[in-house]
């Protein structure tokens, strides 16, 4: 503990440096309560099972003090909104490849921005509850970055909000739409978890393994895309990240030093949140392959670049305190085969639901895929969509009518197959106090059975539409022409026939054309921007 | 354990049968017919006759696929569970034996999809 008060006069020495400054404020400022007892002041810190025996054990690489924070963020703050506004007042977004590219950020700004907040939130509540001032400290500058990330995300994509489709209620939403449960639930279920398990959660598994298959294959489609204002964004969030896996290896690492019975739980949230997390990036997989109009890797390149290879090597290293690479790593391997065509497959189908454009892919795009995946494409989803495109041609476009069961814990539609046979859906099923839970697969039934009592009780969309709950007050179900779809996509606030169509004709690709032909010809002015 | 948790903890499932106005939830699930991307979700009667779903419910659902009007019926094979089934059409889903969010299947021989491709 250093002596405050007996330390030597400011005018006869020099400023601590940065390694001291950081020292002063993660030992020597803290304290052990003396008017309450300790376990009060930390109610989370043993429950979960957890424990450890020194924080100052705890090794921050970073060692960043609170004015160098400061700094290091002006300055990229400054730069990030410099470039923001040369984009928005350049009109850049007539420098995209595509106006079909804009609902690559249509998903990110309802699915992954509200993730960031929340991300700020847990990191906040976490940096108040762990025991160790070091992590503390580490956790509130991550809660700052976090909400950071969400601001800048929020405005860079509001540029667009002004002219396109789809971008207006993307909080409200959130809460709403079907396919957003899916990354809500995940954070929700992280930050109702205790805080060690939300280090692992987010920490390690979202940060360390998990965020290169999120943010590269954005940010990178954002560059190959023209998007100069997205990949801003990411380049800011960079250096922050960096520090983010760093302190999610050191939450890992220092839990299983710190005592030998917290192998099994830490290895438990790692399988856990592998999987959680890795359900999550289904909606990556099919943005990869599908959505940006031209295309950075495909989805399998990525996961043997990012997860393979890096991953590989990461659980290598952690082999040496026992941790094996998570429960469902192989059959994410083998999925990677199917997964964004099976994800794409259920967008394109329930299009009517979802405030984004989808379209079946060109011929010249279907050949993109059968090069990428030589050993599925072909045999399995161009039947399927060039039957869909015939059918699009032909003026009978084909849509779901009718709403899809849910996976229980990620609370993505059972549209995930068996483990080695493409053709048939993996069901899985639980019995919990006499009522029946369904699954998509071994993860997340192994999730389920660990916890029932936190799953039972899933706000899964479907069953919430099917019991009215998702309604406007102003819908009248005993009216003769009430439509309950209809209402349920009013409730959602998607500007119906305009945000849920199909891209080919949709008001995005016809003002796009239009912006575009005035900066190369004296075509005259067309085009109604959003909200018009 | 049923959860972690710092005091006694019970969830409270937001989908049990009594929530949903009188029916109950039904899965179904049309095998090698993926071109619906996953099992359908319907809520129906307890009381209604099980050949409801197959004149009622599954054309709706399905019809847009040029397989569903070659169905024989009568060939057709069902699961409920994952375990064989032999619903009879006449009687009630309760008195074949379903039950909320019970999830059946049924498989229509000869028939696989768009250019045999599962779809």
């Amino acid at each position: 503990m250093t002596d405050i008060a007996n330390a030597p006069k400011a005018a006869t020495t020099k400023k601590p440096g940065l390694k001291e400054r950081y020292a002063l404020m993660t030992r020597g400022l803290d304290w052990e309560t003396t008017y309450q007892p300790m376990e009060e002041v930390f109610p989370y810190a043993t429950y979960e099972g957890i424990k450890i025996h020194d924080w100052d054990k705890w090794e921050d690489p970073f060692r960043l003090t609170m004015d160098a924070y400061w700094k290091y963020q002006a300055e990229k703050e400054r730069k990030l909104y410099a470039i923001m506004d040369a984009f928005a007042q350049n009109n850049g977004h007539l420098g995209l490849t595509d106006a079909r590219y804009l609902n690559s950020l249509k998903l990110f700004l309802t699915g992954v921005s509200p993730l960031e907040y929340m991300a700020h939130r847990g990191f906040a509540h976490v940096g108040r509850q762990l025991p160790g001032v070091g992590a503390r400290v580490a956790c509130q500058m991550q809660s700052l970055d976090e909400l950071r990330h969400a601001q800048t995300q929020i405005h860079s994509m509001s540029n667009y909000n002004k002219l396109y489709d789809g971008f207006h209620s993307w909080r409200h939403m959130h809460d709403r739409v079907w396919y957003l449960s899916v990354p809500k639930s995940f954070f929700d279920d992280a930050i109702t978890a205790g805080p060690f398990e939300y280090m692992i959660a987010i920490g390690f598994s979202f940060e360390y393994v998990l965020t290169n298959l999120l943010f590269v294959p954005f940010i990178s489609g954002a560059a190959y895309n023209g998007d100069m204002g997205a990949m801003a964004f990411g380049f800011s969030a960079q250096s922050d990240e960096s520090r983010h896996m760093t302190l999610g290896l050191e939450a890992i690492k220092f839990m299983l030093e710190q005592d030998p019975d917290n192998l099994p739980i830490v290895q438990h949230w790692i399988d856990k949140w592998f999987w959680r997390g890795y359900r999550v990036l289904t909606l990556v997989a099919m943005m990869l392959d599908y959505m940006l109009p031209k295309k950075v890797m495909s989805w399998k390149e990525a996961w043997e670049i990012y997860a393979e290879e890096n991953g590989g090597a990461l659980f290598q290293d952690l082999a040496r305190y026992g941790i094996r690479p998570p429960l469902g790593w192989q059959q994410a391997c083998d999925d990677k085969e199917h997964l964004s065509a099976q994800a794409w497959s259920t967008f394109y189908q329930y299009q009517g639901a979802a405030p984004f454009h989808t379209w079946m892919p060109s011929a010249e795009e279907m050949d993109w895929q059968s090069e990428k995946y030589p050993d599925s494409f072909d045999e399995y989803y161009r039947p399927r969509f060039e039957h869909w495109a015939e059918q699009e041609a032909a003026g009978n476009r084909f849509y779901n009518g009718t709403l899809p069961m849910l996976c229980q814990v990620c609370q993505i539609p059972m549209l995930f197959t068996e483990p080695g046979d493409p053709t048939r859906i993996c069901y899985r099923e639980s019995e919990h106090k006499g009522e029946t839970y369904h699954t998509c697969s071994d993860g997340c039934k192994n999730i389920f059975d660990y916890e029932p009592e936190k799953y039972v009780q899933a706000w899964l969309p479907v069953q919430q539409i099917y019991q009215g709950n998702c309604f406007g007050p102003d819908a009248d179900p005993t009216a003769a022409d009430f439509n309950p779809l209809l209402e349920v996509i009013k409730w959602y606030r998607m500007n119906v026939g305009v945000d849920n169509s199909p891209y080919e004709g949709s008001r995005d690709q016809q003002n796009f054309q239009a912006w575009k032909q005035q900066t190369t010809s004296n075509a005259p002015a067309g085009g109604s921007p959003a909200g018009a | 354990m049923a959860v972690a948790a710092v005091k006694e903890y019970v969830g409270v499932p937001k989908d049990t049968q009594d929530k949903f106005h009188g029916a109950q939830l039904t899965f179904i699930g049309w095998l090698d017919h993926l071109m619906f991307c996953a099992p359908f979700a319907v809520p129906l009667p307890p009381d209604m006759p099980f050949g409801a779903i197959i004149e009622g419910v599954l054309p709706g659902a399905c019809g847009h696929h040029p397989d569903f009007a070659k169905i024989d019926w009568s060939t057709v094979e069902w699961t409920k569970g994952g375990k064989p089934f032999s619903p009879d059409p006449a009687k009630s889903l309760t008195e074949n034996g379903m039950r909320h969010k019970d999830s059946i299947t049924f498989r229509t021989p000869g028939l696989t999809g768009i250019k045999g491709s599962s779809t």
